[in-house]
């Protein structure tokens, strides 16, 4: 009874076999079967993370959060729902209707075609194409479009300057992302998700690429579009950016896409760096494993929002100055430092492998940190300097006649 | 093999499917009151001046070229990361040649200020 999940796939196969139904039909029944209980499961766990939400900010902000319905106000997100839905569907003059109805769903629908790939334990894993990576990198995309369609056809202007920033900061930030998975692709030899799961069986990538986990971490929060960098739905400067004319559960798509979303990239970092679903007993209980994953995922989760609800908003020419002169640069330093010492170290024992990387990625942020402290000197001087005081001209012009 | 992308066919269906019918459900079970000032584009209180879909700054069009240029380069490095240990040092040098001739274009485009945003 160690494994149910392969049990009841062996009884389904079973099952269906003694109906007499063809083999190909029995794949497609439960590859149904099991991608409709993944995808239940994602949506309950995205509404049970509307009350994380809400209860977490609560405690970062001295509150107590949602605690009337319900112990802990578990009921809570229910109530949500339903009042959304019961909310009046405002479709604004002059929007583009197709689109504009097009996009929230777009907006959902992509993050959660993102856990077909992602590992949950050993046996659980919706599909193991041997693209994952680059699967992530695509479908993460979509849902950027979907954004960028919702800004579009909204009709405001508000809501087109939350697209426009989308495609200068989601778009840039995919850039540092993808040379920063490129780390865990090549330590582990394989684009699969659950291959580079299996690969860090003695050791978790972490250890050997902090810095490749940082960038992911920071690009991830940033291609969330979260504060720091929720530009694209900055409340004070454009009120709500993209979803500024989305009401009822339209807008309730947007905000639980966003959250499923940031646990999605949470699992997806977790199962690169993290060692995904491996922990103690996982190989012979592999519904441990599922333990062990969404402890890491929310672990990361928690990460984030702490971030979130810590720092305060950048400016665009900093956020936009982050990605290209220092997150990108960065990358490919590491990308190239981690390739060059994979290829001299081949045949040597695991901990002088793990040491080496280890003391490659300090040394290079050591560097990094000098860097930046110089450039922050240099940049205090600046700001200290005496400035050019504005003064009346010389011959002040009379306007009034003289 | 392209049965291993059967689950993420019917993934697309279900959650698009899921996606739509919420929408569906908000639009059937909500009221449906609609009068001119609520349908108006939100402007602050202010009835809305010209159209909502105007023309993107420039700035945005560079930053959009830039991340393209980065990005097909980038997966190029892909299929390169899987089987550079078989490749040999012909592989690893070849890549830096590649990194090299992407950083002369990085130079190029931080000298030419396509970085700065003003």
């Amino acid at each position: 009874m160690g494994d149910p999940i392969t049990a009841i796939s062996l009884w389904l196969d079973g099952l269906l076999a003694g109906w007499g139904l063809a083999p190909a039909l029995i794949i497609v029944i439960k590859a149904l079967l099991g991608v409709g209980a993944l995808a239940t499961a994602v949506l309950l766990v995205d509404i049970f993370l509307v009350w994380v939400e809400r209860k977490v900010v609560a405690r970062f902000q001295d509150r107590l959060g949602p605690n009337r319905l319900g112990p802990f106000g578990l009921i809570q997100p229910f109530a949500d729902v339903i009042k959304l839905l019961i909310k009046e569907d405002i479709t604004p003059v002059g929007a583009d209707r197709i689109v504009y109805n097009l996009a929230p769903i777009m907006a959902l629908a992509t993050v959660l075609l993102l856990w077909a790939v992602i590992p949950l334990a050993p046996t659980v894993v919706g599909t193991d194409v041997n693209v994952g990576v680059l699967y992530i990198v695509g479908v993460g995309a979509l849902g950027t479009l979907g954004i960028i369609m919702a800004g579009w056809a909204s009709n405001n202007k508000y809501a087109l300057i939350g697209a426009f920033r989308t495609v200068a900061q989601m778009v840039s930030y995919e850039v540092p992302m993808v040379i920063a998975l490129l780390v865990p692709v090549l330590l582990a030899r394989s684009m699969g998700i659950n291959s580079i799961v299996n690969a860090q069986d003695s050791y978790w990538f972490i250890l050997v690429a902090p810095i490749a986990f940082l960038l992911t971490l920071i690009t991830s929060i940033a291609e969330l579009g979260r504060a720091p960098f929720d530009l694209v739905e900055a409340e004070s400067e454009i009120v709500a950016g993209f979803h500024i004319e989305y009401t009822g559960m339209k807008f309730g798509l947007f905000y639980a896409g966003e959250l499923l979303h940031a646990l999605t990239l949470s699992g997806i970092v977790a199962s690169l760096f993290l060692g995904g679903w491996r922990g103690p007993g996982a190989e012979s209980f592999p519904l441990l494993g599922i333990v062990y994953f969404f402890a890491k995922a929310f672990f990361l989760y928690w990460v984030i929002m702490w971030v979130k609800y810590s720092l305060p908003r950048i400016r665009i020419d900093q956020m936009l100055n982050l990605n290209w002169k220092f997150l990108t640069p960065l990358s490919l330093v590491v990308l190239v430092v981690t390739a060059l010492l994979d290829k001299a170290l081949v045949g040597v024992q695991p901990w002088v492998y793990v040491l080496v990387l280890l003391a490659a990625n300090l040394v290079i942020a050591w560097v990094t940190l000098q860097i930046l402290r110089s450039r922050a000197r240099k940049e205090r001087q600046r700001v200290a300097e005496p400035r050019p005081i504005a003064r009346p001209p010389a011959a002040p012009v009379s306007s009034q006649g003289a | 093999m392209l049965i291993e992308y059967l689950p993420i066919a019917i993934l697309l269906v279900i959650s698009t499917g899921l996606a739509a019918l919420i929408v569906w459900i908000g639009n059937t079970f909500g009221p449906r009151r609609p009068t001119l000032r609520k349908s108006l584009p939100y402007e602050s209180g202010m009835n809305p001046i010209g159209p909502g879909t105007r023309r993107m700054p420039v700035r945005f069009y560079l930053v959009a070229v830039l991340f393209i240029l980065f990005d097909i380069e980038v997966v190029f490095f892909l299929p390169w990361a899987i089987v550079f240990r078989q490749l040999g040092l012909f592989g690893l040098i070849e890549m830096f040649v590649f990194i090299f001739i992407l950083l002369v274009g990085y130079v190029y485009a931080w000298k030419k200020g396509a970085l700065e945003w003003e």
